[in-house]
């Protein structure tokens, strides 16, 4: 089977490339969600600061993995992408095309897709994986012979023999095979930014092995790029090309994924390293990384928001938020932190 | 030499619409004061064995066969009291997600106190000191306001440090842990698996933790029991599995593991999918997916061969002719 | 790229789709189908009426008032105007099953469409129609449906009018609940991501998925629907005489209740037995669409 044989794209579907290869395919910046929290009439109106003034890019073809906790924003950000969740601030740039300028969202959905964690509820029950597929393609226009054959095509790549796999429903495939079926409905619509939120998460590692085998074939077949969302850093490190690491609603460090592995600048990002788990039976982790739940994006604390758990905290951290700032020079490799700012109060800052 | 719990050629069936046959003979013993992981996937049957310890598959549809001993006492057996007693007294659990373990609508020194009371018969105020005792050494940031909380107050990593309290209350010999950290985010898992190093060592525990997580198996356990289809492929100590695996299935988890995974090379991923469990298998139930497969694999079930004490591999390339 | 080896799918699970399902684990539930006999013999038995050879409904004999049961040529009596008991007893079900399910169906259509409406889009749309739902749900059905028979006057079609507005509110409940629980659901935001309109995500991906539950939930209604229809009757509400219908019935059987008991007493008892198989029916199926397969 020829995977270079693609079958000529409907003319509704992908979103051909304007920029060329330099020109990122994502500029996001100082993104904001603000969800108001549903109290009574008589509390005060209080937010979930779910995302903070965050902003990074992603160039053609690159993988950037965004890695932290429960409570971080990277669901929500992910979301901000495809529109699923409401931008309060921010821009979103695709490929040069401002969202809300010259690009509108429905175009925005034609180069941004996205791919959920597999559950129970991550396909409808009632259509088969054919249908579900097929789904996107008929909703732009594409007439149903053409949406089925794109779908019947779609499962031959994603692995997924369509004799056998077309007319199934997502309750007769297993965890692994439903999952190929999600990548499929993403790339259905012809997407050139596919975002993975926790795509992997729910599988076993076998089948988490294969899964990402075939996010590396796709990804050199179809052209792709990915947003990789993650609370797992191993597999971040495997895949991601980049990797921004957020916590609490904030970017605190981002650059490429060697880089960040090798010479980790911000505490947090040190702490989600140093939490994964040994492989070592003679050399067990003894002292926990971090102590305490990640707070809650509600209230979240003054200043750094990260000097409540961290063990450099000194007052500047709680008077003033830190801006990211490059580390040792590399204008590739940014981190928020008083530490690493010269001049910012903190006694293990340079002086200015 | 008997352990603290003697698992022997157990089954587990369960019938009902959908016949699922998912434990096929599993034997092992955890000996006391041991922490044994049970690593497998999903459809490995380790959560069911676990349950099948304190008897928590459902009675109507559940056919086990095989013998289950703690501490010299046939766990199949027991009804009643004798059931009431044993589960929480000598035997308990602790969840994959604590808001389901807790009664949403009792404070947590209540439930803790609740059980203390049962199995101990003390008083209420004894009940409640010693449930502030047991917060206190899971380490929950101010115990004594946290006793009247409720469960859905508390974040998720203190509701986890609290189950671990409430299974803790009553001493009990055996911790039976069920995929307790996989919910939770990695800096709290750390610290949840620190704690319950630690507890284990200082209460003599023996536990038997079940994960899909090697690295998890790494930090916690002293011995591993990997279970595939239902039936252990292979058991040894933590070191043994790690640095000299035998059976194809364990090496294959071993390989799948990213830690070692060089970026941009394609992954050694275990092709296929495990069997359903509709029958119980005839043969090595890995045979269709191991690269090493002979004929001999899928003719009968596979010998069980002992390389060292403690240490058994169920393949036939252990016991075939260098 | 290597496909991918297939587990053996379950034999249980090949049976195609979710209603097939359904209705294989109805069949194996005997109460359910007993019952599902039951009804469908009453309704045959309604619909086929005039060609039974049965005797007149209408016919009254002054000296056969009150026959008890097993007089010859009338094998199960006749009522406090001669008239034949199994006759009346047969036509009638045909006006009480009608003013049992049609309310029934009416204000599934209607309270459907609004519970989608509200619990698909939310905010202020829920708020208006949930609370106006709401005042109508917190009068007591029977006393709703006498007011407002009471104010349309009696006859059958009013009767049905009045029941199909005391329906409408605890059915249009049900529906926002269940919708807005799919509504939150990972494949309901991959349908909006990729651009459909609200309308076309409600008809492929919310409407098959939530349809289930809310016909269960009518299904118990049917049994409540024909319980106040024949209550209506009963009042000089619903049907008027000299047509059959249960519950009138039951009224102007009254004073035969010191006559003759068992005559007097089979209209009663064929509304219990028809309410019966009705709940149980209704049961059943919401066990044969609980299991997760």
């Amino acid at each position: 089977m020829s995977v270079n044989e693609a079958p000529p794209t409907p003319a509704p579907l992908g979103l051909p490339d304007v920029g060329g290869p330099r020109q990122p395919l994502l500029d996001a910046a100082g993104l904001t969600c603000h969800f108001p929290v549903r109290g009574g009439p008589f509390t005060a109106r209080r937010v979930v600061r779910a995302v903070d003034g965050v902003s990074f890019s992603v160039g053609k073809g690159e993988v950037l993995g965004v890695v932290g906790e429960s409570g971080c924003g990277k669901s929500t950000t992910a979301r901000l992408m495809v529109g699923l969740a409401p931008l309060t601030a921010g821009k979103i740039v695709f490929d040069g095309r401002q969202l809300g300028e010259d690009l509108t969202l429905t175009a925005l959905r034609l180069g941004a897709q996205m791919v959920f964690q597999d559950s129970y509820a991550s396909l409808n029950p009632r259509l088969t994986i054919e249908d579900s597929i097929a789904f996107g393609p008929r909703v732009r226009g594409v007439s149903p012979a053409d949406a089925r054959a794109l779908a019947h095509d779609l499962l031959k790549r994603i692995g997924l023999d369509p004799a056998r796999f077309a007319g199934r429903y997502p309750h007769e495939l297993s965890g692994g095979q439903r999952q190929r079926a999600n990548i499929g409905r993403a790339l259905a619509m012809k997407p050139r930014l596919l975002i993975l939120d926790e795509a992997v998460s729910a599988l076993d590692k076998s089948v988490e092995a294969q899964v990402l085998n075939l996010l590396a074939d796709l990804k050199a077949d179809h052209d792709l790029t990915y947003l990789f969302i993650s609370h797992d850093l191993t597999v971040v490190r495997y895949i991601a090309d980049r990797v921004m690491v957020m916590y609490l609603g904030e970017v605190v460090e981002i650059g490429p994924a060697e880089t960040l592995y090798r010479n980790r600048a911000h505490p947090y990002t040190d702490a989600l390293f140093a939490a994964m788990p040994s492989m070592d039976p003679d050399n067990r982790t003894q002292t926990p990384p971090l102590t305490g739940d990640p707070p809650n994006p509600i209230d979240p604390p003054a200043g750094c928001r990260f000097h409540t758990r961290c063990a450099f905290a000194e007052s500047v951290c709680g008077a003033r938020e830190p801006a990211l700032a490059a580390v040792a020079g590399d204008a590739a490799h940014l981190a928020a932190c008083h530490m690493l700012e010269p001049g910012s109060g903190h006694s293990k800052a340079r002086a200015a | 030499m008997s352990g603290l719990v003697e698992i022997d050629a157990l089954t587990v069936r369960f019938g009902g619409e959908r016949v699922v046959h998912a434990v096929n003979g599993v034997s092992l013993s955890v000996a006391k004061g041991e922490v044994l992981a049970l690593l497998g996937e999903s459809g490995s049957g380790k959560s069911v064995t676990l349950k099948a310890l304190l008897r928590l598959l459902p009675e109507g549809r559940t056919t086990i066969g095989g013998a289950l001993r703690v501490d010299g006492r046939d766990v199949l057996t027991l009804s009643g009291r004798a059931l009431a007693d044993y589960r929480g007294g000598e035997v308990s659990m602790i969840f994959q997600d604590p808001a389901l373990a807790l009664d949403p609508v009792y404070s947590i020194g209540e439930q803790i106190a609740e059980t203390v009371m049962r199995h101990e018969g003390a008083s209420r105020a004894q009940a409640m000191a010693r449930a502030l005792e047991m917060l206190t050494k899971v380490r929950i940031p101010s115990p004594e306001r946290r006793l009247r909380a409720y469960p859905h107050e508390l974040s998720g990593g203190m509701r986890q440090r609290a189950m671990i309290a409430l299974a803790l209350a009553c001493r009990p010999k055996l911790l039976l842990a069920d995929e307790p950290t996989t919910a939770l985010d990695a800096t709290v898992q750390m610290q949840v698996l620190l704690l319950l190093r630690g507890l284990q060592r200082e209460m003599g525990l023996s536990v038997i933790f079940v994960t899909h997580d090697i690295g998890v198996a790494v930090e916690i356990a002293d011995r591993v029991a990997v279970m595939y289809a239902g039936q252990i492929v292979e058991t040894g100590s933590i070191r043994e599995i790690i640095h000299d695996a035998r059976h194809p299935y364990t090496r294959g988890l071993l390989a799948a593991n990213l830690h070692g995974a060089v970026k941009g090379a394609r992954l050694d991923a275990i092709p296929g999918a495990p069997p359903s469990l509709e029958t119980p298998p005839a043969a090595c139930p890995f045979a269709p997916r191991c690269a090493q497969a002979r004929d001999l694999c899928r003719a009968g079930p596979p010998p069980v061969a002992t390389p060292g004490p403690g240490r058994r591999v169920a393949c036939v390339l252990e016991t075939a002719a260098p | 790229m290597a496909a991918v080896t297939d587990f053996a799918v379950p034999s249980e699970a090949r049976a195609r789709g979710y209603w097939a399902g359904v209705w294989r684990r109805l069949r194996r539930d005997p109460a359910a189908l007993v019952c599902a006999g039951v009804l469908l013999a009453l309704a045959l038995g309604a619909i086929f009426a005039p060609w039974l050879g049965l005797a007149d409904p209408y016919q009254g004999s002054m000296i056969r008032r009150l026959k008890p049961i097993g007089t010859p040529g009338h094998l199960l009596g006749a009522d406090e105007l001669g008239r034949d008991m199994l006759a009346r007893l047969i036509y009638g079900g045909r006006l009480t099953l009608f003013l049992g399910i049609a309310p029934v169906v009416c204000a599934f259509v209607i309270g459907t469409t609004l519970g989608l409406v509200a619990g698909y889009l939310g905010g202020v749309v829920n708020a208006v129609i949930m609370r106006t739902t709401d005042v109508f749900f917190a009068f007591p059905s029977v006393l709703l449906a006498i007011a407002i028979s009471g104010a349309l006057g009696a006859g059958i079609v009013n009767s049905l009018v009045s029941l199909t507005i005391v329906f409408i509110p605890p059915i249009a409940r049900v529906a926002e609940s269940v919708t807005a629980s799919v509504r939150a659901l990972d494949y309901v935001d991959a349908a909006r991501a990729s651009g459909a309109s609200g309308f076309t995500i409600v008809r492929v991906h919310v409407l098959g998925n939530v349809l289930g539950p809310i016909f269960v939930y009518a299904t118990s209604l049917t049994s409540v629907a024909m319980i106040l229809a024949a209550g209506l009757s009963f009042l000089g509400l619903g049907v008027r005489p000299p047509e059959p219908e249960w519950g009138l019935m039951l009224n102007t059987l009254r004073t035969a209740i010191y006559v003759n008991p068992w005559v007097a007493a089979l209209p009663g008892a064929m509304i219990f037995l028809t309410s019966l198989c009705l709940n149980i029916l209704s049961d059943g199926l919401r066990s044969a669409m609980n299991v997760r397969q």
